[in-house]
């Protein structure tokens, strides 16, 4: 039988579009973490968006069918088993089109009916398994495999994990979750704790793990995300963290944004540090923080970085 | 936790006199204070098929209005106004009315999922919302919302390359929205992003604002999903009975303004 350590050496890599323009950071350093850890990363060839929440309004068979054109490149076009995607977003999205393939005949039918028209080969549920960045690292390398290829260490430094709605959330499209020790719970998520734990990170306790960063209205409902976002920072400050540890463009760039506006907009100033946890891992294996793309964030973090003795 | 309940005593529905005697007691003030009587007469019978009808609202009618719902919900933390639970009911018993009330808010569900976590009857509630932004919509009752036209300029672009572009999106909105690009916090935003940017980055993200992404061989997909899109858009006006309700006006507008309608 093939464990997961063996099956995620080598994966199919589906960055999405966020990862291409303002996650190019997390992009960057998801690579830069593969390589330094010995995981392979295989772009999925000509892939498309994910359809995201914006498709998803419209007409969620639309989204059900652009998440499943990724699956099936990577399926019949690739022969991979398994596909990696970082951002929340396409992830929740590729899970919740194999949910609806392998529960709703309605959403089947139009995949099939789209697939062929646009010439390519359907997707059936079951052909890939969609994974995380976290479970990548997690079932691939492992807390100890990590601690054995540090070469560096997060210093103690106090840090926030915040995973956003869309990693958790509904639950019903993560079969994988909540079974269990070993498995990542959808209520209290804790793979990025774990992690970052290992890299020498002191994780705070901190009760917005799963909240909501307003992120789906970050431009529609401005107002109503830098309440959300302030009230994220805030509580970030409040329980002793100097860095944010994210796992989403979205989210990311959210409260990035959004701290900037707080500031600007309300004179509500916060000093709490955003970082992708792949670049916090990727600090503590060793790597600079150019490699990292640490100059790539809003969040200016480089001073605060070197003072730590972290970069 | 509470369950959130939603008074429909409202304050413009209370009566108090200031001077009042009634058979010689002296009632005066806040004693004479009545609750006007309510009849409602104007139910949409067909309120629960026609969002039952729109994306994401199929499961309505198995609410047991437990609350969890809006004990979860994001932006009713933020907001007491913004009530899934009463929502729900009201759309179940078709009270059309008294969603209108509320029409200018109900876009502004941030889809975090919570209640469709929380909900022990696969309502999903979220997707609920969403087609109550739609309906209310396709009906008339409100103009697109911005949430609505960056969907909208966001999908645009995806059904035509395969993938967006951050930048073009924002622009593209912030210019369908009228909203200027000349803001204190998004210009301190952008010069924060800049600052430490390598030149062949800055390269990089400047051409992709000009040259957008896309998907190669896209076009057979793109086809599909148009024709999809079209399809799609046509079941939901028929389900809505929307093309009678534009016959139906134009028949009250009369002669003169019948070509005008037909136009539009």
């Amino acid at each position: 039988m093939t464990t997961a350590k063996d099956k995620y050496q080598k994966v199919a890599y589906y960055p999405g579009c966020a990862l291409e323009g303002t996650a190019h950071s997390y992009n960057r350093s998801t690579q830069q973490v593969g390589k330094a850890l010995g995981l392979d990363l295989v772009e999925v060839k000509n892939w498309n968006c994910c359809g995201a929440m914006e498709v998803k309004n419209i007409d969620p068979k639309l989204q059900t069918y652009l998440s499943s054109r990724v699956m099936a490149i990577a399926a019949t076009e690739m022969k991979m088993d398994v596909v990696m995607a970082p951002c929340n977003g396409c992830y929740h999205n590729l899970k919740k089109a194999e949910y609806d393939l392998a529960h709703d005949p309605a959403s089947v039918e139009v995949v099939d009916r789209l697939s062929q028209k646009a010439g390519h080969a359907t997707y059936q549920a079951g052909q890939v398994e969609t994974i995380h960045a976290l479970d990548w690292i997690m079932h691939g390398i492992g807390e100890d495999g990590l601690k054995q290829r540090l070469k560096g260490s997060l210093q103690g430094l106090k840090v926030a994990n915040y995973y956003g709605c869309m990693y958790t959330r509904p639950r019903h499209i993560f079969p994988e979750k909540d079974k269990g020790p070993g498995t990542e719970s959808t209520s209290k998520p804790h793979f990025m704790d774990d992690l970052l734990g290992a890299a020498g990170a002191v994780n705070v306790e901190f009760p917005l793990k799963t909240a909501c960063c307003g992120g789906a209205h970050t431009l529609s409902d401005s107002d109503t995300s830098t309440k959300l976002v302030l009230n994220i920072l805030r509580t970030a400050e409040a329980a002793g963290a100097e860095v944010i540890a994210t796992e989403c463009p979205t989210c990311h760039s959210g409260l990035e944004m959004h701290q900037v506006r707080a500031e600007k907009k309300f004179g509500q100033p916060t000093k709490v540090k955003i970082l992708y946890f792949t670049q916090l891992l990727g600090l503590a294996l060793g790597l600079s923080p150019r490699q990292v793309g640490v100059h790539e964030n809003i969040s200016d973090s480089l001073g605060f970085l070197r003072e730590k003795g972290i970069a | 936790m509470p369950i959130h309940e939603q008074s429909l005593i409202r304050p413009e529905n209370l009566t108090t006199h200031d001077q009042l005697v009634v058979d010689g007691v002296d009632v005066s003030g806040h004693w004479s204070t009545f609750i006007q009587t309510r009849v409602i007469s104007d139910y949409n019978e067909a309120m629960q098929d026609e969002i039952a009808a729109l994306p994401g609202g199929e499961n309505v009618h198995r609410c047991w209005q437990c609350g969890s719902c809006t004990n979860s919900c994001t932006v009713n933390a933020i907001n007491p106004e913004f009530n899934p639970r009463h929502w729900i009911y009201l759309v179940r018993i078709g009270m059309e009315s008294e969603i209108l009330r509320d029409k200018d808010i109900i876009w502004q569900c941030v889809s975090c999922n919570k209640c469709t976590y929380a909900c022990p009857r696969d309502v999903v509630p979220e997707g609920v919302m969403k087609a109550l932004s739609h309906w209310l919509e396709l009906k008339g009752h409100v103009k697109p919302s911005p949430s609505m036209v960056f969907d909208e300029v966001f999908s645009e672009q995806v059904f035509q390359r395969g993938k967006i572009e951050e930048g073009r999106v924002m622009q593209r909105f912030f210019k369908r929205t009228g909203q200027s690009l000349n803001q204190p916090w998004l210009i301190e935003m952008m010069q924060r992003m800049l600052r430490h940017l390598p030149l062949g980055m800055l390269t990089k993200l400047g051409l992709a604002t000009l040259v957008a992404p896309r998907t190669s061989g896209w076009s057979g997909a793109r086809a599909a999903i148009e024709e999809y899109v079209h399809e799609q858009e046509h079941k939901r006006r028929r389900a809505l009975g929307l093309d009678a309700l534009i016959e139906a006006a134009k028949r009250d507008a009369g002669p003169a303004t019948a070509g005008e309608g037909a136009r539009s």
